[in-house]
């Protein structure tokens, strides 16, 4: 997978994708993907967009939207790394690399973007066996250990400087 | 006396066939199927500690502190999300569950607000918290917490302060189950979540105010600003809401003789514990400082003010009346009654006028809106009223919605009837504007039929048509329960070519394929409900139109069984009552003709004088009567006419032509500024009497502080009777309703002691039907036979031409309430300031009109100047408007074309043209001078104390 490209919000855009998938079953969640991949994040200006389609009110989107870490409500402003931190990875070391990354980046974990990167965590990628891990644009990275961290690091802010 | 409080099971009690049996606690229990556990133990009085549950609410399981032991299954489940099972042995206590339920509320604890003592509310959550026995907290109070999280003070009538919220998310399914409006959702998850109108504040949210969140809150984080200032009521009296005819119940909850706040009251049969803005927050006005609490009088009109003591007052209506009729005439006076006042007030004022001035010139608001709905109803089905009653709607599977915005209009079953639609019954809105019952969140008309203003005779006949042209008349039911000759001659009729949707659309503009599709639905069901409002009687063939309505569901077999029926949504809280006990000139109470010589003989011998047999004079008559010079003095109580009736400019100049004018309000409102005589009224907050729904349903309204004038209302007509020489006596008005009972034999059975046993009865009452009558015409209609009228479209006269090109029709919104004498002395304008213009994106841009611009409303009779407001919602070549502000002058555009059989004003078509403009309207002008010099009051003179 390669780094999703984002277009700049447009309500005509964000339309189109909304009514294209206002018939599915459970149409809400479909929708925020399809914008969150469109434009790198829910735009507040979607939410009324969404639940005039969907016949709702627009407090429910406001909700969903919030419920879920993963919906960004700004553009993003650079790439993002999600540090798994759940039990396995925990065992596996994974509470040492987060510090190391706080001590020699300065990254604050889930305290938004530095150098153009984002470190959140997040609760299990379901590739336990092979932990620590780590998911950055849909890929994950397994077995890490501080200098592969470094280097996913070092490659993210790469990316976003260019 | 003490504050009532109403027993919550927790979750709703189910009905359903089978029962089940369980033991509680070691006694036996039994509640039908599908009821909680929690909800048993509460039928044996048997509390168990609970936050997040309530019986309006579907169980939910959040708050884990219902947790109970059951034997033979593990753990501790939760009561409110566990079904009673037959043989289930449950413990409610036990040491483990107390433990557990004091560990929860501990937690719960540790992140409450610790100053309880100076906070308001939070009853439910100190209880629980006693009754946990909570007695430490162990984590203390420094962790983690939500203590300073901001209030939200947006709202006028309540405050949210997060701090004291467990996101019990009580208020959040509140908002959904009961109200329906889903203004409220949970923001984040885990510690983070927080209870959040959308993302903005409670004022600029999706919210309407219903205060469902508020009632449903247990830790007093949602609160009545009126408890935060005055602290918690201590007594409560059960009353009936004075606004529209949903007459929901409420608990009027009082600290001394000051109102703290209004409560639904969940016994209230008409809205079993819901409310909307009107009821439940705007009841400011009735302390407002405009309120009028002295008689006055003066000479003339230009005069001003002179405060008078009472006796004074009555006696000089009196002489007056008796000048009057002396010298122009016995006809020469009349009355007019209220549909705001108490059925023993209307019933005391069509007496004084049939029996005191010896004539029948009586009539009531009624008139302008629902005098149609009386006249078609009992031409069909026999009876002047709608056939069912609320809760009928929840088995309906097709609701036809006709001329009526019950969002706006009759909001709490407006309610209902959305739980109804959510629940998957089907719907057709036909009305010209896109209400918001065609689209809304979870509710979604299948058919919106956008008809043109004044055709929905056309519309209703091009249904009937489909129906019985495709075979859809259920004939069992004709045969059995119809007048046959009447239904093959109205067959006939509708199945004429010309009556077919595909040429009726000339004149409605609803495409044919519509109005097939929808015809086929609403005959399609065994349940199919029609429900209607004034977009319906108000037009030139108002009462045609309720014809055609009866013939339909006739045709369909649709009247007379739950799910079904004909339904007027009345406009205000007596209107059915008003009609019921005689406002009408030609009826006595129960709707019989003054001509009947066994009913006006009934009538002469109790009432011990001879009454004229002759219809009296409607409203518009007295009028043009004055203006002609022959109607010269009127008794006016509880309205407005110089802004809620037709054509202003011909009501005030009738008025101005009257000798004596006489007008009973709580306020110096438009029509007293034509007035001679002023008497101070009561609000319903200072009355005993009754109201009666738009289902029948006879309410009781309790006195709840002493008449702020000094007199109750009831009496001034009685005094006005016995110094006008007729005598009338009663102790409390209770005696009122033994008379109205002894005369009126659907009324037979009704008294206060019945009214206080039952809590309410719909009519007919009597020994047929002793506890009242929730459906109508059940085996058979009350007239024998069901009688179809011919219905024949007749286009109104008034129509758009060069000059007058667009349409405008007139109605209401949610916050403000009529004339908006009390409305509009509330912190409801918050919501709506002004009457606006709303018209259509097209129309607008033809004349360079732009959202806010100042725009002239013109049409034949005469012009005046609002804001225009561009609106989707409206259909191009028509606009709308509220009639809420007297300064807006809605009315002063509205002509005098009127239903043929009733007179009911033709408000919902004038042809009108709009133009931008910078300027008010010189009717608008005049109107701001004339309040200045025509209401003024002069400074109170020692010897006018009473």
């Amino acid at each position: 997978m390669s780094m999703s490209v984002h277009v700049a919000w447009d309500e005509g855009v964000a339309r189109e994708l909304i009514e294209e998938r206002a018939g599915l079953e459970g149409a809400m969640l479909p929708i925020l993907h399809a914008l969150q991949k469109k434009f790198g994040y829910v735009d507040a200006r979607a939410v009324a967009v969404i639940a005039k389609v969907l016949n709702i009110s627009r407090a429910e989107v406001f909700g969903t939207i919030s419920f879920y870490h993963d919906f960004k409500r700004q553009p993003p402003m650079g790439g993002t790394i999600k540090l798994c931190r759940a039990e396995a990875c925990q065992a596996r070391g994974a509470e040492n690399l987060a510090e190391h990354l706080e001590r020699v980046h300065g990254v604050k974990i889930d305290g938004g973007y530095r150098n153009g990167v984002s470190v959140e965590t997040v609760y299990c990628l379901g590739n336990c066996a092979l932990g620590p891990n780590a998911l950055h644009d849909g890929e994950i990275f397994g077995r890490l250990d501080a200098q592969g961290l470094e280097d996913l690091y070092a490659s993210v802010a790469r990316k976003t400087g260019e | 006396m003490s504050l009532i409080k109403e027993l919550d099971y927790g979750t709703p009690i189910r009905i359903a066939e089978k029962e089940v049996s369980l033991t509680i606690d070691g006694e036996k229990v039994s509640v039908p199927a599908g009821t909680s556990v929690m909800a048993a133990a509460m039928t044996r009085g048997v509390k168990i500690p609970k936050l997040c549950a309530s019986d309006n609410l579907e169980p939910f399981g959040s708050c884990r502190l219902c947790l109970v032991e059951i034997e033979g299954r593990r753990g501790t489940p939760a009561s409110c999300t566990t079904p009673a099972e037959e043989g289930m042995v449950v413990h409610t206590q036990s040491e483990k569950l107390a433990r557990l339920r004091r560990g929860v509320i501990e937690l719960y604890a540790s992140d409450y607000p610790r100053d309880v003592l100076t906070s308001a509310g939070g009853a439910e959550f100190l209880d629980a918290a006693a009754e946990v026995g909570l007695r430490e907290v162990r984590y203390g109070f420094e962790g983690a917490n939500h203590l300073e999280d901001a209030p939200d003070l947006s709202n006028p009538y309540f405050a949210y302060d997060p701090a004291k919220c467990i996101v019990c998310s009580r208020c959040v399914r509140a908002c959904e189950e009961v109200q329906g409006t889903f203004a409220l959702t949970v923001e984040g998850r885990g510690f983070e979540s927080r209870i959040r109108p959308g993302s903005t504040d409670f004022i600029n949210s999706e919210c309407v105010s219903c205060g469902a969140c508020v009632q449903a809150c247990p830790t007093g984080s949602l609160i009545e600003k009126s408890v935060v200032a005055q602290g918690m009521p201590e007594h409560s009296i059960v009353t009936t809401c004075a606004y529209c005819g949903v007459g929901c119940s409420f608990k009027a909850e009082m600290r001394g003789e000051e109102l703290v706040r209004m409560v639904p009251y969940k016994g209230g049969q008409a809205n079993e514990g819901h409310s909307c803005v009107k009821g439940r927050f705007a009841f400011g006005y009735a302390t407002h400082k405009d309120r009028m609490l002295k008689p006055m009088i003066r000479e003339k009109i230009t005069d001003p003010w002179r405060e008078v003591s009472w006796d004074e007052a009555i006696g000089r209506a009196a002489s007056e009346l008796k000048r009057l009729q002396a010298a122009y005439g016995r006809e020469s006076i009349g009355v007019i009654t209220s549909s705001r006042c108490t059925n023993e007030e209307t019933f005391v004022l069509q007496k004084l006028a049939r029996a005191a001035f010896h004539n029948n010139n009586v009539d009531t608001c009624a008139r302008v809106c629902h005098s149609p709905t009386g006249y078609g109803l009992n031409s069909t089905l026999g009876t002047s009223a709608g056939t069912q009653d609320f809760k009928s709607v929840d088995e309906a599977d097709v609701i036809l919605l006709i001329g009526a915005n019950p969002t706006d209009g009759h909001p709490v079953f407006a309610s209902r009837m959305k739980r109804r639609l959510r629940a998957g019954a089907r719907l057709i809105v036909a009305d010209p504007r896109a209400i918001d019952l065609v689209r809304t969140p979870h509710v979604k008309a299948d058919y919106h039929l956008q008809l043109k203003p004044g055709t929905n005779v056309a519309l209703l006949n091009s249904l009937a048509h489909v129906v019985v042209t495709e075979g859809l008349v259920d004939e069992a039911y004709v045969r059995a329960r119809c007048d046959l000759e009447q239904f093959d001659a109205w067959a006939r009729f509708v199945a004429s070519q010309k009556n077919s949707p595909e040429e009726m659309e000339k004149y409605t503009g609803v495409p044919a394929r519509d109005v097939r599709a929808a015809a086929r639905l609403y005959a399609s069901v065994k349940n199919a409900a029609i429900y209607y409002g004034l977009g319906i009687t108000e037009h030139s063939q108002g009462s045609t139109a309720v014809m055609a309505l009866a013939n339909l569901a006739m045709a369909t077999g649709n009247i007379g069984h739950v799910g079904a029926g004909v339904n007027p949504l009345r406009g205000q809280n007596n209107v059915q009552g008003s009609c019921d006990m005689g406002s009408f000139p030609h009826e006595f109470s129960g709707y019989r003709h003054v001509a009947r010589d066994d009913v006006r003989g009934s009538f002469e011998k109790y009432w011990g004088v001879t009454l004229d047999d002759e219809p009296g004079l409607r409203i518009p008559n007295m009028i043009d009567e004055a203006i002609e010079g022959n109607f010269k003095g009127l008794f006016v109580q509880g309205e407005d006419i110089a802004q809620s009736d037709p054509d202003t400019q011909h009501i005030t100049a009738g008025l101005a032509a009257m000798e004596c004018v006489i007008i009973q309000d709580l306020f110096l409102n438009e029509t007293a500024k034509y007035a001679h005589i002023f008497l101070p009224g009561c609000s319903f907050l200072e009355k005993d009497g009754t109201f009666t729904n738009a289902e029948r349903r006879i309410n009781r309204v309790r006195k709840v502080m002493a008449p702020l004038c000094g007199k109750d209302e009831w009496r001034v007509g009685v005094e006005l009777a016995q110094a006008m020489g007729y005598e009338m006596n009663y102790n409390h008005p209770s005696e009122i309703m033994d008379e109205i009972a002894a005369l009126t034999p659907t009324f037979a059975g009704v008294s206060y002691r019945k009214l206080d046993e039952l809590g309410s009865v719909q009519w007919p009452c009597n020994d047929q039907a002793p506890e009242g009558t929730p459906i109508m015409h059940v085996d058979r209609f009350v007239i024998g036979k069901g009688h179809f009228m011919l219905t024949e479209y007749v286009p109104t006269r008034e129509r758009s031409g060069p000059r007058y090109p667009l349409i405008l029709t007139t109605g209401r919104i949610l916050s403000q309430y009529n004339v908006g004498q009390q409305t509009r002395r509330t912190d409801n304008v918050l919501w709506h300031l002004e009457d606006v213009l709303e018209i259509h994106p097209f129309d607008a841009e033809q004349r360079g009109v732009v959202d806010g611009d100042l725009v002239s409303l013109s049409s034949r009779v005469g012009d005046t100047t609002l804001r225009a407001k561009i609106s989707e919602r409206m259909q191009p070549g028509v606009v709308y408007t509220t009639f809420h502000f007297p300064g807006s002058g809605a009315n002063v555009v509205t002509t005098d074309n009127s239903d043929w059989a009733t007179n009911c004003p033709e408000y919902k078509v004038t042809a009108v043209e709009v133009r931008r403009v910078n300027a008010l309207s010189s009717w608008q002008e005049r109107n701001a001078l004339e309040d200045a010099t025509m209401r003024k009051v002069l400074e109170a003179s020692p010897d006018a104390a009473e």
